[in-house]
């Protein structure tokens, strides 16, 4: 067992508390994220998936209940600025997260709020454009990148705060497709080569593939919790309401009712592939 | 073939021209959108979509080039761009955060109310538009638009389009950011919107979503059209796909792959077909010679 980062119990938070409009957005939920662990968060719009995120790095606070983050409560006021610094989040609308007119001063934004030295700002923005993959683009203007670009600059913005622990929420939804394989491309190197901790929310299912494992929430709690292989098997039984499995899970899933003796776990294209490749007895015959 | 609903010819498009800032969009795109179709519109970010869509709907000006309405030049010494504007219904991205009136019923009757429409027909219009999209005015009517979710919302916003009657919806990444269940609410209801003879032009990353929905597809890249035909010859071309950064719909994919490897698999474009397709494959195997 990992030694957990982020440490959820029993936390409630209600928006507009104490007026008709009251909604309850976390009803009790408890869940703990270890260090290095790269975690899917899925439900659907109104889940509170968002609400759970907010309350990682204190931009909320729980109205009952605990958030502990790196060993510090998120409640204690003095803890706020340090748990920002070790939490980043990257949000779903790229163009609302640039702040400067070229690249390199977008990233350099928040080490400079730190007050670092300057050789040591210009060397973390280094060290994260050439982590995103952005390094040719340093004296670019923002708004002309693609979205995807975009997204990783953002990212790249986030990592020169030197986090420990990256939330993303939705940060894929509004790119396209080759956007999307970037961002994701980023955030695995960031989870395999560096072992940051991965926290990402999304309801297009596949593109959490990469999460070690996959949480569930519906109305405020968790509803499902396990290995991102056996919850979206258990989703392609018993799809919910608002979470469907990825479609590769799906499709495995009909096969096998069809008669197709597949294995358990399959989730992606890669994967369906090579199993039903190995029952045709075709396993040797790639092209590959 | 009867006349189509919007032509462009020859369409070309820079945003800040004659600025050090000028950047070209469109470079020569020519089009017709037919009545009754639903056309795809797809192509990476920056290809140039949003400006074509903005162009059809009379909201800029082509640097060159015509853009026909129901035969009239949008921009011609006699055109009624008014008229041919409310014949071109633009949702757009994240349509919802335009919503701001107090009910839904006003909301939606914000468009024909401003055609000038009489009280009967607004509230004839508004009731047709919202049972379009699936939500009942009874039961909706008059709630606020804020205290709806996320999939209600965006389809009101439809519905406000739709109130206009527009001859062609054009919808904009019409499912962004919605969940599983807000997305197939609005997927059924756009093909329902279809089948009653309802032109639509979609605007779209969602590779699945063309497969499902489209009839025909266009693809756009560095403003010009690179591609064009049915969902299945557009995705014949992996490789062109690919190197301007769209992709296939998974199902696709999968059976491309399988392909390579030798299995003796049908094309399929959807997960519907390609289970269809896979196990007729492993059945047929199991019977023939190897």
């Amino acid at each position: 067992m990992r030694q957990p980062f982020i440490e959820v119990t029993d936390l409630r938070y209600t928006y507009h508390p104490h007026t008709p409009q009251a909604v309850v957005a976390l009803d009790g939920l408890s869940l703990s994220i270890g260090r290095g662990e790269y975690v899917g968060i899925v439900g659907g719009n109104g889940s509170g998936k968002s609400t759970l995120a907010k309350h990682f790095n204190a931009l909320l606070l729980p109205a009952s209940g605990r958030v502990i983050v790196g060993g510090q409560d998120t409640r204690d006021r003095s803890a706020t600025l340090a748990i920002r610094r070790r939490v980043g989040m990257v949000f779903q609308n790229p163009d609302n997260q640039l702040v400067a007119t070229v690249v390199d001063e977008d990233v350099a934004f928040g080490p400079e709020n730190l007050g670092l030295p300057s050789p040591l700002i210009r060397e973390r923005v280094d060290r994260a454009l050439a982590t995103v993959g952005m390094t040719a683009y340093r004296r670019h203007a923002p708004h002309l990148l693609s979205g995807g670009q975009k997204q990783r600059v953002a990212i790249a913005g986030v990592l020169a705060m030197h986090p420990e622990c990256l939330i993303l929420d939705e940060a894929t939804t509004m790119l396209d497709p080759e956007g999307r394989a970037e961002v994701l491309a980023t955030v695995r190197t960031l989870h395999r080569d560096e072992g940051m901790t991965i926290v990402a929310i999304s309801h297009t299912l596949e593109d959490l593939a990469d999460a070690e494992r996959i949480v569930a929430l519906d109305a405020g709690r968790i509803v499902l919790d396990g290995p991102t292989g056996q919850v979206f098997d258990q989703l392609s039984r018993s799809p919910l309401a608002r979470i469907h499995a990825p479609p590769m899970a799906r499709l495995a899933h009909w096969l096998r009712q069809d008669g197709v003796p597949l294995p358990p776990g399959l989730f992606t294209v890669e994967a369906l592939v090579s199993a039903l490749a190995a029952l045709a007895g075709r396993d040797g015959a790639s092209h590959a | 073939m009867p006349d189509p609903l919007i032509a462009c010819e020859q369409v070309h498009y820079t945003y800040l021209r004659g600025t050090p800032m000028a950047a070209v969009a469109l470079r020569g795109v020519s089009l017709e959108v037919q009545p009754g179709e639903l056309l795809a519109l797809i192509g990476p970010t920056g290809s140039g979509k949003s400006t074509l869509i903005q162009l059809c709907a009379g909201l800029l000006r082509p640097t060159a080039g015509v853009v026909r309405v129901l035969g009239q030049d949008l921009w011609g010494p006699r055109a009624d761009r008014r008229r041919a504007r409310r014949q071109v219904g633009l949702a757009f991205q994240f349509a919802e955060y335009q919503l701001f009136e107090e009910t839904v019923r006003r909301d939606v009757a914000y468009g024909p109310k401003n055609l000038g429409c009489s009280e009967e027909e607004i509230a004839q219009r508004v009731d047709e538009a919202l049972r379009q999209v699936g939500l009942d005015p009874a039961g909706f009517g008059d709630r606020s638009p804020f205290s709806l979710s996320g999939g209600e919302m965006r389809r009101v916003a439809l519905a406000g389009v739709l109130a206009m009657r527009p001859g062609v919806l054009v919808l904009d990444e019409p499912t962004a950011g919605l969940d599983p269940r807000g997305r197939e609410e609005l997927l059924a209801r756009i093909q329902a919107l279809h089948r009653q003879g309802q032109t639509i032009v979609l605007v779209t990353h969602g590779m699945e979503e063309v497969a499902r929905l489209a009839r025909r597809v266009i693809v756009l890249h560095e403003g010009r059209i690179v591609l064009e035909g049915s969902p299945g010859e557009v995705f014949a071309h992996e490789e062109d796909l690919h190197r301007i950064g769209l992709g296939l719909p998974e199902a696709a994919r999968l059976v491309r792959l399988l392909q390579c490897r030798g299995l003796r698999v049908a094309d399929a474009l959807t997960v519907e077909d390609a289970r269809a397709a896979i196990v007729a494959a492993l059945r047929g195997q199991d019977r023939g010679p190897r």
